[in-house]
């Protein structure tokens, strides 16, 4: 079954269309790329996707996003949509307090407050993002003493805490150097056996390294989407092919 | 050391404007630090002499012109005002940075409103605790009504650093929390306010020193009787008022000298306790 069925999706900043009818079905379990041109919409689309959209002011859209087959724009709570549908930002962005509280702020966000419960969700999350022994002696400290590629992903295991189905990430290693870029996509690989990841990136061997699927955009049309290595190998739209063969953009 | 002061001057040669700079910004830090410490040591060794145990004694007497009374006073009206205007101009800010759009004709009316209070001189707002809260409402000279006037007076204030300390605060603090499913209300109380506190405090510092430094508003609203209150509706001299009336009788200037050095003492206090408190919350 698809995780997320995307119809007919248009959306308008103000007067601007920054999305034109969208449509595309996300499998589960797999990692799908979004590539293109500055401003094409792949960021926008991927907001879309947890609705974080709708913090822009002005921003509103038409047609249907179905995630599970629900209609996130219907009567879908907003905020357990994002305990469903988690995000990693470009910029690492943990928040000023210990490692430990920043993985255990999602899960007492959503009810769990029992100090055991906490302790195991913090210790699996940390885990998960490959992250546990450079933390597990330094808990309590401040997550901003950690270096960028920690931070990163610390924010992961952040995401990861509220047991999400999916994982957005927006552009999550552009910030990053190469080594931490690596243990990143690493651990894409390893977190798409539980988890859908939809992934924004600016870097096309990362899209070709890792995803299994890739959709292209540009000027906020989806161009072309399918398996990675025929995007890349033998792309049916000629904007695709200029793209990837770096003739533009 | 000779020599090279001597190099450093021939450097200048090609630029002498540039010199002629550089003189006049170390004139003005020596000035300002100049004033700051003629001030600070011309008001302690005029002061420090005239501290004595019996300047601290419970009443206040005509030939023992205590400045206790006015201490308790002053931490009663300082505490009254905070408590009124704290939680007030902390949620004015919350609003105008959270949740008003932009754009919104409400937060430029604030905002020019806040800008306009905060121009007026003190003995105005004074005058108007006077006729409301002392007159109109029957409160009569005291700390309850002192104290709401200072804090209308340092509202503005309080709000003013406060918005601009949340505005300070990283919007991908708001949205790594929004995008964990938490609330407008979580994200705010847990994520923007503790990261604005040590901005929010400044701004409480600052108001601290206007309420403690203040006269004029207070001569009308809170009066000058010099013995520790009853209650909030008792009326009672700050140290500022203490010091403004020594000064003014005449007979006790050096008193007033001391009192000055008390309340310097109490506003470096606050100050470092602030700080302290500061780095205790941000810690983490």
């Amino acid at each position: 079954m698809d995780k997320f069925t995307i119809q007919d999706l248009d959306l308008f900043y103000g007067d601007f269309q920054a999305l034109k009818k969208i449509q595309m079905k996300i499998q589960p379990k797999e990692i799908t790329a979004f590539i293109g041109p500055s401003g094409c919409g792949k960021s926008t689309l991927l907001k879309t996707l947890n609705r974080m959209n709708d913090l822009v002011e002005g921003c509103r859209t038409e047609g249907t996003v179905l995630l599970d087959d629900e209609n996130i724009f219907g009567t879908m709570d907003v905020n357990l949509l994002r305990k469903r549908v988690g995000m990693v930002f470009q910029k690492p962005n943990p928040f000023p307090m210990s490692i430990y509280d920043n993985i255990a702020y999602g899960p007492r966000t959503h009810g769990v407050h029992g100090r055991a419960q906490l302790d195991e969700i913090v210790e699996q999350s940390l885990r998960s993002a490959a992250i546990w022994d450079e933390t597990k002696d330094r808990l309590k400290k401040s997550a901003l003493g950690l270096s960028g590629g920690q931070q990163q992903r610390l924010c992961i295991a952040r995401a990861l805490a509220i047991k999400p189905d999916v994982l957005l990430m927006d552009e999550p290693t552009s910030a990053l150097d190469p080594i931490s870029t690596l243990k990143i996509e690493e651990l894409a690989l390893e977190l798409k056996q539980d988890y859908t990841i939809v992934m924004v990136t600016h870097n096309m061997q990362q899209a070709t390294r890792i995803s299994d699927k890739t959709a292209f955009f540009l000027l906020g049309e989806m161009v072309e989407f399918g398996d990675t290595e025929q995007v890349f190998s033998m792309p049916e739209d000629k904007r695709t092919e200029d793209y990837i063969t770096g003739r533009f953009g | 050391m000779k020599k090279s002061l001597f190099k450093s001057l021939r450097a200048y040669r090609h630029q002498p404007l540039s010199l002629f700079l550089k003189l006049l910004v170390w004139l003005s830090i020596a000035l300002t630090v100049g004033a700051f410490v003629l001030l600070v040591g011309y008001v302690l060794v005029m002061g420090v002499p005239h501290l004595s145990l019996d300047f601290f004694s419970l009443t206040y007497t005509s030939d023992n012109v205590s400045l206790f009374p006015a201490l308790v006073n002053t931490l009663s009206i300082t505490a009254l005002a905070l408590v009124i205007a704290v939680p007030l101009g902390i949620f004015a800010a919350i609003y105008l940075v959270e949740y008003a759009k932009r754009g919104n004709k409400l937060v430029a009316l604030v905002r020019t409103t806040a800008e306009t209070l905060s121009g007026i001189p003190s003995i105005v707002y004074g005058l108007f605790g006077l006729l409301f809260f002392v007159t109109t409402l029957g409160w009569g000279y005291s700390l309850l009504a002192g104290a709401f006037t200072l804090a209308i007076m340092i509202l503005p204030l309080i709000m003013r650093t406060t918005e601009e300390a949340l505005k300070a605060v990283p919007d991908s603090f708001r949205e790594g929390s929004f995008g964990l499913g938490a609330g407008k209300l979580r994200t705010i109380f847990r994520i923007v306010l503790p990261s604005a506190v040590p901005g929010i405090l400044a701004g409480v510092i600052l108001a601290v020193g206007r309420i403690v430094g203040e006269t004029a508003a207070l001569i009308y609203t809170a009066g000058t009787v010099a013995a520790i209150p009853d209650g909030i509706f008792s009326s009672g001299r700050t140290l500022s008022v203490h010091m403004y009336t020594l000064a003014n009788e005449g007979l006790h200037v050096g008193k007033a000298y001391a009192t000055a050095v008390v309340l310097i003492i109490m506003v470096v206090g606050i100050n470092a306790l602030s700080g302290f408190l500061a780095k205790k919350i941000t810690k983490t």
